[in-house]
């Protein structure tokens, strides 16, 4: 198939749409807004149904109607907008459905700005609405990754009856590169057996997050999390370069992965025994692959554009068996390359101590920095 | 007697489940379901019907009907049934919400699933308290009227004034139909019944947005005996809410049941 170019958000749209989305509900805010856009156009014209809702909360409420019909249904938002859809998402996995959501992260908290952020990995990750669930999350470090992955949210959606959120900032919803777009899939799929779609011909049917009696939400929380440790089982994704013989690794997912990955290729040219391990599914996590990594390398260092909040799952996976490292950026400030050599270049000069707080010894180079 | 000459004159609609009520005696709750349930058996669209319920006393009114349901968040009904009608325009979908439901939390999915003229039905309990919670004040709670959370009474110069969902609907172009009928009596339950085959009929021919607004009691949370109760609907309520058509389209007019 052709490549052809195209911005992100527009990119993850139609690729939603030829993975058979049959219903989209979203609200405007930047840096998402093109993706909403292109569904107003897009999805009326292929006789699907599309609203713009008068909020979030009634966006991510619609999703929640349309996915207890069993057909394949999204929204996509920023991160003032995902906050708002969190009371949602409980619900939604509280009933067990699977719904798609892509959040194109901004720079907070509050207001914040409309730059590129990964400020929202805890919210997504490790947060989310109230409740004892896991979501899927996936994060793109390119436009045709991006695609790659709505393709595979919608499929394990429905897979696991779960959420899964394409998590990706601004950079990648904003930017345009050539992509190879999907075949379109047909809208038309075999309804699974616990829709609602009125009971002609079979007995009713309930589709609900109560369970009233605590015993049977013990029993609903534990079954949510034996479906959690089969996701864990087979669902673990990330991509290495340069790892085979690395004895520093760099560690960064999305835009940051892919910008600490020019900087790995510098070091590289410059004879620096480096690598990147990037993880794509942040959950489940590769915490078993980073364990791994810690076992052999010498010293790791993760690059994020947020205050360290990966920092925490890598420190849990490393145990303390190796020096880490942490360089970040803040509030919708990108990285460069060269931000990110200069690191690798520190490291490879050593010696970095095991014992010292990353964060802060990060934090006193970072107010050097920006304080110049 | 001989079996011939016994007849039923009254008995469970189809569309209600053979199951023990949970709301409280004397609350009207079970008489608004009770009228829904006979419209769908006498439209025969129990199962192209999907039930959107609230959060509120109602939470388990998927129990007690034989069509399919969906349980909303609080105040999010309208927007969990534009969803599901969005992707079957030919279903029947209705809420079932509480006055704390639809006119406080959930003002912002009521107000635009009508101005999109979203072709659903909504059958709105107003009784004037938050019954599920054990009685506060409600948006619909009257001036003056004790409450958990108004102890003394709802001084509306702090708490601000009852919200007439009716009337505030009609005047959405969205709207096919909004009227407020009350429970309180015989003859009042009968008109109501007929408001609400009028508003399914509505959704059925594709004419906007359809609400019946019911006066409904809550003897439990006012502190009431039901005949009390209903005796406080027919001298507090009517004149805070009065009983009528607020809106009937042309279309909607037409229709002859
Ligand atoms: C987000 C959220 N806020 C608050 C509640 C608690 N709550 C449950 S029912 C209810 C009030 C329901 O009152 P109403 O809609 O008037 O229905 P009724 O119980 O009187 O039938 C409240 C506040 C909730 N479940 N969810």
């Amino acid at each position: 198939m052709a490549r052809e170019l195209l911005e992100g958000n527009m990119a993850m749209a139609e690729a939603a749409i030829r993975a058979g989305v049959q219903a989209y509900f979203g609200y405007p805010i930047t840096p998402q807004t093109e993706l909403l856009e292109w569904m107003a156009k897009r999805m009326p014209e292929l006789g699907r149904a599309f609203v713009q809702a008068e909020s979030e909360v009634a966006a991510i409420n619609m999703v929640y109607g349309a996915a207890c019909t069993g057909v394949r249904v999204m929204s996509s938002s920023s991160s003032p907008g995902v906050s708002l859809m969190m009371e949602g998402l409980s619900y939604i996995a509280g009933t067990e459905l699977p719904v798609v959501l892509i959040d194109v992260v901004r720079g907070g908290p509050g207001l914040g700005n409309i730059a590129p952020s990964q400020g929202d990995y805890n919210q997504i990750v490790h947060g989310g609405g109230h409740g004892d669930y896991h979501p899927i999350v996936l994060a793109p470090a390119s436009v045709q990754e991006a695609v790659d992955l709505v393709v595979l949210a919608f499929d394990l959606a429905e897979k696991y009856r779960s959420i899964v959120v394409v998590l990706a900032d601004g950079n990648i919803g904003q930017m345009m590169e050539p992509v190879e777009l999907p075949e379109m899939q047909p809208v038309e799929r075999p309804i699974p057996d616990w829709a609602v779609r009125g009971c002609e011909g079979r007995g009713r049917r309930v589709l609900s997050s109560i369970y009233i009696k605590p015993e049977e939400e013990e029993v609903t929380n534990l079954r949510l999390l034996q479906r959690w440790q089969t996701v864990q089982d087979n669902e673990i994704r990330y991509r290495e370069y340069f790892m085979d013989d690395a004895e520093i690794v760099v560690l960064g997912y999305g835009t940051a992965g892919r910008i600490a990955f020019s900087a790995v290729r510098q070091a590289r040219a410059e004879g620096i025994p480096v690598g990147l391990f990037r993880p794509v599914s942040l959950s489940p996590y590769p915490y078993a692959q980073v364990k791994a990594i810690a076992q052999r390398a010498k010293a790791m260092l993760v690059v994020e554009m947020n205050t360290g909040q990966m920092l925490d799952d890598v420190l849990r996976a490393v145990e303390g068996k190796v020096p880490v490292e942490f360089y970040g950026r803040l509030g919708g400030v990108v990285p460069y390359p060269d931000e990110i050599l200069d690191e690798i270049r520190r490291i490879a000069r050593g010696p970095i101590s095991i014992g010292v707080d990353p964060r802060q010894a990060w934090m006193k180079r970072l107010s050097q920095l920006i304080m110049n | 007697m001989t079996d011939a000459t016994v007849q039923v004159v009254y008995s469970r609609p189809k569309a209600l489940t053979d199951t023990p009520t949970t709301y409280c005696p004397g609350c009207t709750h079970g008489v608004a379901h009770r009228l829904i349930a006979e419209v769908l058996d006498e439209m025969g669209i129990v199962g192209k019907t999907i039930g959107v319920a609230p959060v509120g006393c109602s939470v388990f009114a998927y129990n007690f009907f034989e069509c399919d349901f969906v349980e909303a968040a609080h105040g999010r009904a309208p927007a969990m049934a534009t969803g599901i009608k969005r992707v079957l325009p030919d279903r029947i979908v209705f809420t079932y919400q509480g006055d704390g439901d639809l006119a406080s939390i959930g003002m912002a999915e009521i107000m635009h699933a009508s101005a999109r003229g979203e072709n659903i039905t909504v059958i709105f309990i107003n009784n004037a308290i938050y019954g599920m919670t054990g009685g506060q004040m409600a948006p619909t709670t009257l001036p003056g009227q004790k409450t958990t959370s108004s102890p003394l009474g709802r001084d509306v110069e702090q708490a601000g004034f009852p919200v007439r969902m009716a009337e505030v609907l009609a005047t959405m172009e969205g709207t096919g139909y909004s009227v407020r009928r009350s429970l309180h009596d015989p003859k009042n339950v009968r008109l109501a019944k007929k408001a609400i085959r009028t508003a399914f009929e509505v959704q059925k021919r594709g004419l906007g947005f359809s609400i019946v607004e019911l006066l409904s009691t809550c003897p439990t949370n006012w502190g009431m005996t039901p005949v009390e109760a209903l005796k406080w609907v027919e001298e507090h309520m009517l004149p805070v809410f009065p009983l009528g058509d607020y809106k009937v389209s042309p279309a909607v007019a037409e229709i002859k049941i």
